[in-house]
């Protein structure tokens, strides 16, 4: 399903920031090009009048919001889906948009539905905002924009399903933080109109990305001797050594997938091969042409095995393994001054949250992958026996062989 | 056909089947049962064969030995110990120590090429391999190694069994003396002379002739024993490749066991649940070793047929070498008999260089005409005597060949559907392994 989307907004106000229409457009484009990048290089100050609300609590208030967040998790206000990609045809680029429904029953929303088209680009924004806004903070990654190994081009229908799966995955990590979710950001983003989100965007970085390259330049300038928490030094080793834990598992996994494909490139000669012989005798004509049927669709299942942990294992350890390049990038951020005692307690709130939130996503994700490894290993079962049950009922006619 | 035996008696026979390991069980199971399988396929021999009713037969062990060759050099090779044991002992419950020698792979091929010269009706039992072939990488190629020589054992025996119950073979007296006689067999095998007739047959199947009147049922034998050959040779190969890939799969979850076990050291609330996860990944890794080599055994019956297809098409072969001794015969015998007719009547129909010099430098004498035709007569006798002679060879070839190769059909349909549904039984049987792992796995994963 492809649609004629015509981008034709155009940016009012602030003129240092103006971009004329006609090649608005292409200036966005650029950035799909580069490689992703995990923190905005875009440092240009507009007017401060607009920032983001999330600065406007103190933080100490803050602190509190993140308790009592933290204890409502049963009473979910906000419901997120990405769904239906679709793809867009101008005279400069193809792109593909994913429609974004929220539901939510929260005050600050001026409607309790919402449906808005995003592309990819719209989410490497509002990601790289949130993480200007609270850079102690650990936000959920976003799936690379192309898929190095094994893939074919851009746009086929297993690598948007993917990619569609994680950004259902990233908003949804989004929603469910108890400070991301209450970003003005990420409302912008659920219920903007296209022209809304766009002149949003050129708004630039807020008062917030200033604040937060202050606090990078307080740590960088204030790199004493400092009493590190312990905690801190514990998460840190922590971080190091369970990123390599994930890169491995992450590899192996791929391994693992890659044997699989192997095998079956052998086994799906298999079966014609029986099929062959089969052609050649008279007797044994009937049961090499069940073997062979056997085999075909054992491959089959074989082939659904290999989709399946491509589909859900592999994403999911993927992303944790792009989270912890995230983690390890904050080993500057602690180094601080009082002033960011209160990012220090955030962080292990924060810290905290996403460790539980990590726990339950790996548990799920491996609990359901031997879910569909037994499944794979029950459906192949049932083609063996049902291949022997009519040996048996063959053989028990013919009155040749006893089973027992 | 009558040669088939009933149910019950069959029972009653695999029943008294003795391979050692084979006594254990009675089911078709698998586990620990080397050569179980390779067994069960050649359990349903035939009742009627006389060696087999008197005496049990088994190659119990093979042994490296060293000794100095033909040529006086050092060398290491391997011996099979073969045990008989007249078959009255076993039933009456007495267990009496059975005789036994010592035989080399080398002797057992002697044996082979003495009955395939002997019996050249016959499909005669093919020999475990030479050497490995089919071999995927774990696998060794190597003669010495000790799954191959185990295998090995396996097949000679199953070789000494086809052997015995085969209607033709198993009276062989050569036969009988190999099982019995631990020396000064050889002696007695080239005291046969089998060897020259072998040199001759040899020659004359290496050199390319062509039958004029090829038998349509040969023929067609000949043509289904190339495709026999052709694709349970394609099939080996294919599945020794899927048999090393599947390896691959396996081992490489081995490392999810390390990994696991690695990080449940640095997760507090999660460990346990990694560690043991981990136990049952490692688990999985090790379970394809047992798997494949069960496959092997499978893979073994395949080749038992790869060579048969051989040694189907060699009888063709021989067959079709009878024909063409009787077509030569009767054709030396026409132009003898056309030659006659000429000299007779005069006239000169077949191109002859007397004739033409005859013609040329002048007629022979009426007294060399009267040698030449008494000497054709002569021949002529001897030749109506040499193609009644192969007719009669020819005649009976076929019909023993054929009622062989009736027997040998009805064996390959059952050993084979036996040999599939064995591959059917251990497909299940990693399957509900596979079900077993992933299901433990899956309970401490949820436990993470």
């Amino acid at each position: 399903m492809s649609g004629f989307v015509v981008d034709s907004t155009v940016s009012s106000g602030n003129s240092s920031v103006a971009i004329p229409t006609d090649i608005s457009g292409q200036i966005l484009d650029l950035d799909e090009d580069d490689d992703l990048e995990v923190f905005s290089k875009d440092t240009t100050v507009t007017d401060g009048s607009s920032f983001n609300a999330s600065m406007q609590t103190s933080p100490a208030s803050m602190i509190n919001q993140y308790k009592f967040e933290e204890d409502a998790e049963d009473t979910k206000d906000i419901f997120v889906t990405v769904d239906n990609p679709e793809s867009h045809v101008t005279a400069i680029e193809t792109y593909i948009t994913y429609r974004v429904v929220t539901k939510t029953t929260r005050s600050e929303f001026d409607s309790s539905e919402f449906e808005v088209r995003r592309r990819y680009q719209d989410f490497l924004w509002l990601k790289g905002r949130l993480e200007e806004a609270h850079p102690t903070l650990i936000v959920h990654p976003l799936p690379e924009k192309f898929v190095v190994k094994g893939m074919v081009e851009r746009f086929n229908e297993d690598f948007i399903e993917t990619r569609r799966r994680a950004l259902h995955r990233f908003l949804n990590k989004i929603a469910e933080h108890p400070i991301f979710s209450s970003s003005e950001d990420f409302k912008i983003f659920l219920t903007a109109a296209p022209g809304e989100l766009t002149s949003y965007k050129k708004q630039g970085p807020g008062f917030l990305s200033r604040m937060g390259e202050t606090v990078k330049a307080v740590a960088a300038a204030v790199r004493g001797v400092r009493n590190r928490p312990q905690e801190f030094t514990e998460m840190q080793e922590y971080v190091e050594a369970f990123s390599q834990k994930i890169s491995s598992l992450d590899k192996v996994t791929q391994r693992i997938v890659r044997e699989q494909k192997e095998y079956l490139e052998e086994l799906k000669e298999c079966g014609p091969t029986y099929a062959l012989w089969s052609q050649s005798e008279e007797e044994l004509a009937e049961p090499l042409k069940d073997v062979a049927g056997c085999v075909d669709r054992c491959c089959k299942e074989t082939e659904e095995q290999v989709k399946n942990l491509n589909d859900n294992l592999i994403p999911v350890l993927h992303e944790y393994a792009l989270c912890t390049d995230t983690l390890k990038m904050r080993d500057d951020l602690d180094k601080a001054e009082d002033r960011l005692e209160w990012a220090n307690n955030a962080l292990k709130s924060d810290w905290t949250r996403w460790q539980k939130d990590m726990r339950t996503d790996l548990r799920s994700a491996f609990v359901d992958t031997a879910e569909r490894n037994v499944n794979y290993y029950e459906k192949c079962l049932a083609v063996w026996e049902s291949f022997l049950h009519s040996q048996r009922t063959d053989a028990e006619g013919n009155g040749n062989v006893d089973f027992s | 056909s009558a040669r088939v035996m009933p149910t019950q008696e069959r029972k009653l026979f695999s029943s008294t089947l003795f391979h050692k390991i084979f006594k254990a069980h009675t089911s078709l199971s698998l586990k620990k049962c080397k050569g179980c399988l390779y067994k069960i396929s050649t359990s349903m021999v035939e009742k009627g064969t006389s060696l087999l009713k008197m005496m049990e037969i088994s190659v119990a062990e093979a042994e490296k030995r060293t000794g100095k060759n033909a040529v006086n050099m050092q060398e290491t090779y391997t011996v099979y110990l073969i045990e008989t044991r007249p078959v009255d002992a076993a039933s009456e419950g007495t267990n009496p120590v059975p005789d036994s020698l010592w035989r080399r792979y080398s002797e057992f091929e002697l044996l082979r090429n003495y009955l395939l010269v002997t019996y050249p009706f016959s499909v005669v039992p093919p020999l475990p391999e030479k050497r490995a072939e089919f071999v995927w990488h774990k696998l060794s190629a190597d003669n010495m190694d000790p799954d191959f020589v185990e295998r090995r054992r396996v097949g000679l025996e199953n070789f000494l069994l086809r052997v015995a119950s085969h209607p033709d073979l198993s009276s062989d007296k050569i036969f009988y003396s190999f099982l019995t006689e631990e020396n000064g067999w050889k002696e007695t095998v080239f005291e046969t002379g089998f060897q020259a007739k072998a040199d001759s047959r040899l020659k004359a199947l290496n050199a390319t002739f062509r039958v004029k009147n090829p038998d349509k049922r040969f023929a067609e034998m000949k043509h289904y024993g190339d495709e026999l050959q052709s694709v349970i040779s394609q099939l080996l190969r294919v599945r020794a490749r899927a048999a090393d890939r599947l390896y691959g799969v396996y081992k490489v979850h081995g490392n999810y066991g390390r990994v696991f076990s690695e990080w449940s050291a640095i997760e507090k609330e999660m460990g346990d649940g990694l560690q043991s996860a981990g136990h049952h990944m490692d688990a999985y890794a090790a379970s394809v070793d047992d798997i494949l080599e069960e496959e092997e055994h499978y893979a073994d019956q395949l080749k038992e047929y790869l060579f048969y297809a051989d040694a189907l098409r060699a009888v063709c072969r021989k067959h079709e070498l009878t024909q063409y001794e009787l077509e030569m015969a009767a054709q030396d015998l026409t132009s003898k008999k056309q030659q006659r007719e000429e000299l007779a009547t005069g006239t000169i129909r077949t191109f002859s260089l007397k004739g033409m010099t005859s013609k040329l430098f002048g007629q022979e004498t009426p007294e060399q005409r009267e040698a030449k035709v008494k000497m054709l007569e002569t021949q002529i006798e001897e030749g109506e005597e040499l193609v009644k002679e192969r007719n009669t060879e020819c005649e009976e070839f076929v019909k023993s060949a054929w009622v062989d190769i009736e027997r040998f059909k009805e064996q390959k349909d059952h050993d084979l559907r036996e040999a599939l549904i064995s591959y059917a039984i251990m497909q299940i049987s990693m399957c509900k392994k596979g079900i077993q792992v992933w299901n433990n796995a899956k309970e401490c994963f949820s436990k993470m």
